[in-house]
């Protein structure tokens, strides 16, 4: 390539950092947008750049924290939400926001998810939930859907999944939203919520993953695995929440939408004003 | 809702308290403001004691769902710029392996108490042994070069916490304290300076409006300024390996020299970080080695032995590691005799005879019980035979 390349700057380059791309993620693979997604939230809600940091996990997701130009932590397997929530309490003015995976946020890291909604922590979390173990190379993991293949269920999986937004309810979060990441504009408003919102909220991106979950399962390409996601899913915010699982095997539509905005004490360490 | 009463930082005077309270009191002397742990027997009183005196302070104490988020919390809370900590014991210690490692990798000061109790798994929950400071040493994955001091009385465990805040700041890295059941939970007279007597070392950091992108590129002592969050430095921070800016670098390159770095900052400053007591060393002909608690029942039989005409001496490692060898190294071209006592079954004894190059004589027990006086004395009469 010679210098003749014109490059433009793109309107969210100042949230990026440039001199890491580009990035790791397969062709096909919805953490692009749903990444964007987020530096556009923080741009428009007007919060002080300088107050934000990034946790995230391990796996496919946790190369988020590198890759936005924010006080970025890639942390260890599992400990994205401890780690974060360190962060806030010993500085209550950081907005903190923990961007991790499926795998690393609710099976290794599943205990700590429960104590943070629970406790109603004012930091954000967003699962981006691929149903598979990417970075590893597509294995079985806790949203995986009954019957689906993985490289380490090759006779489908005969495990039930998680129904993220029916336990996020469940704990006790202030906020809970599912999109997927076509639903771009929709993800933007709800982590622009979530921003705002103070407490504990939850918003699960459900994203293509052709190399890991749509080659086992014959997907075809990320394309495609995304049509399938538009075309099955469904939104309906007063959606019960119960019936909310995702189910490939039947013709259950994807719920999807914002389904939780309440009210509740946010946690302050024991001594500590809550006015 | 805690009013604001006026209660001070630093507790001086003259104190009757147990060896977990002293270290609680050590660390809020030593800048503490921030506590995330989990309770375990035989620790959970330095939680306590920072339950009620951090509130009050304008500090953070946070009982976590467990030891791997509670480390996890003050790794995060240390990036905010808190001096963190947390205490555990055994079982706690083991869970906190991994993110210590994270904190080794990412460079995080922080402090964690591990009051020793009998293992291996549950163990002896309420009794005493010395079994976990091989862990210390190894217990991550990787390769590191931990910090670690093994306080011996109250007093020691008030003075070692300001240690152990000081070397975690200077040096920018998680630092052990290996305590044991019996220094946590022995009473005895603790004296506390007064505030201006007690010496602080604060991290260097990057100064706030710093154009300075490279964040882990360290000074001449290997050790590079920090980083805190919200200061609008827009930092990276990974367990991966990673190059000067922070960014992860699969490269083995990159690998063996921040690895190297992160063992060298230790290994270079040896001197300054090894502290020891020597007790009737100078003429000895025989010495016994014992650290923490199982030091004084050491001490009482080295003054037994003198009665009975043995010239007998103790030497203590209060920074277990980086172990003093050299200092070990240096009595040993006087001595060619030594006895180690240890509550465990050889830690410290192989670590003593590989710096001696020579068979030592091992004083054992798993754990449970102090190892009486009287068996390191007949130790220390058959060496000298």
């Amino acid at each position: 390539m010679s210098g003749e390349l014109m490059v433009q700057d793109h309107p969210l380059d100042g949230l990026l950092r440039a001199d890491r791309l580009p990035h790791i993620w397969c062709p096909g693979c919805g953490l692009g947008s749903i990444m964007s997604c987020l530096t556009s939230a923080i741009t428009e809600s007007g919060t002080d750049l300088n107050q934000h940091a990034i946790v995230s996990g391990i796996g496919c997701t946790g190369r988020v924290a590198g890759y936005l130009k924010l006080d970025s932590f890639h942390t260890t397997h599992g400990r994205a939400i401890p780690f974060a929530i360190g962060l806030k309490l010993a500085k209550p003015e950081l907005v903190v926001t923990v961007f991790s995976g499926d795998g690393d946020l609710f099976s290794i890291g599943g205990n700590h998810f429960l104590h943070a909604a629970r406790r109603n922590i004012d930091i954000n979390v967003i699962c981006v939930n691929n149903f598979n173990y990417g970075m590893t190379g597509g294995q079985c993991g806790p949203t995986t859907p009954t019957g689906a293949r993985t490289t380490t269920t090759p006779f489908g999986n005969s495990e039930p999944a998680f129904n993220l937004p029916h336990l996020a309810a469940s704990l006790g979060a202030v906020y809970v939203a599912r999109w997927t990441s076509l639903h771009v504009r929709q993800v933007h408003h709800s982590m622009l919520n979530a921003i705002r919102k103070p407490g504990f909220t939850f918003i699960e991106v459900i994203s293509p993953c052709p190399v890991g979950f749509g080659k086992s399962n014959e997907i075809g390409e990320g394309l495609d695995e995304m049509r399938m996601y538009r075309t099955n899913s469904v939104v309906d915010p007063d959606a019960d929440l119960a019936n909310a699982g995702i189910d490939m095997q039947r013709d259950s539509p994807i719920v999807l939408g914002d389904f939780v905005d309440i009210e509740r004490p946010v946690f302050a360490p024991s001594g500590v004003d809550r006015g | 809702m805690v009013t604001a009463e006026a209660e001070p930082r630093v507790l001086t005077g003259q104190h009757f308290m147990n060896g977990d309270i002293a270290f609680a009191e050590g660390a809020l002397a030593a800048g503490c403001t921030f506590f995330a742990g989990y309770p375990i027997t035989p620790s959970t009183e330095v939680a306590e004691r920072l339950s009620r005196r951090l509130p009050k302070l304008g500090g953070v104490y946070v009982q976590m769902e467990d030891e791997l988020a509670s480390i996890a919390a003050v790794l995060g809370g240390s990036w905010s710029g808190a001096k963190a900590m947390t205490a555990t014991s055994g079982p706690g210690f083991t869970l906190m392996m991994e993110n210590f490692g994270l904190g080794v990798m990412t460079e995080t000061p922080c402090v964690i108490i591990d009051v020793q109790r009998g293992g291996p798994s549950t163990g002896l929950p309420t009794l005493v042994s010395q079994a976990d400071v091989m862990q210390a040493k190894w217990g991550s994955h990787g390769d590191y070069e931990p910090i670690a001091f093994a306080p011996a009385s109250p007093q020691e465990m008030f003075d070692l916490a300001i240690s152990a805040f000081n070397a975690a700041e200077r040096f920018r890295m998680p630092v052990f304290v290996m305590a044991d059941e019996l220094v946590g939970h022995m009473t005895e007279r603790v004296t506390i300076p007064s505030e201006d007597r007690v010496s602080i070392v604060n991290r260097k950091r990057v100064p706030a409006g710093s154009e300075d992108r490279l964040f882990y590129a360290a000074d001449e002592d290997l050790v590079p300024p920090m980083p805190i969050a919200g200061e609008g430095h827009a930092f990276h921070v990974t367990g991966l390996t990673h190059d000067e800016r922070g960014y992860p670098a699969g490269d083995p390159l990159v690998h063996d020299r921040l690895v190297r770095r992160l063992t060298h900052k230790v290994q270079i400053h040896e001197k300054e970080l090894t502290q020891v007591e020597e007790l009737m060393t100078e003429d000895a002909e025989v010495v016994v080695v014992a650290y923490g608690a199982m030091s004084r029942s050491a001490r009482q039989a080295v003054m037994v032995a003198r009665e009975r005409g043995i010239k007998a001496g103790m030497f203590r490692p209060i920074t277990l590691w980086p172990f003093p060898f050299r200092k070990l190294r240096g009595l040993a071209n006087q001595v060619n005799r030594f006895v180690v006592a240890e509550m465990n079954l050889g830690q410290i004894a192989r670590e003593v005879e590989r710096h001696l190059r020579r068979p030592a004589t091992w004083v054992t027990h798993a754990g449970g019980k102090m190892i009486p006086p009287e068996e390191v004395l007949l130790a220390l009469q058959e060496t000298a035979r």
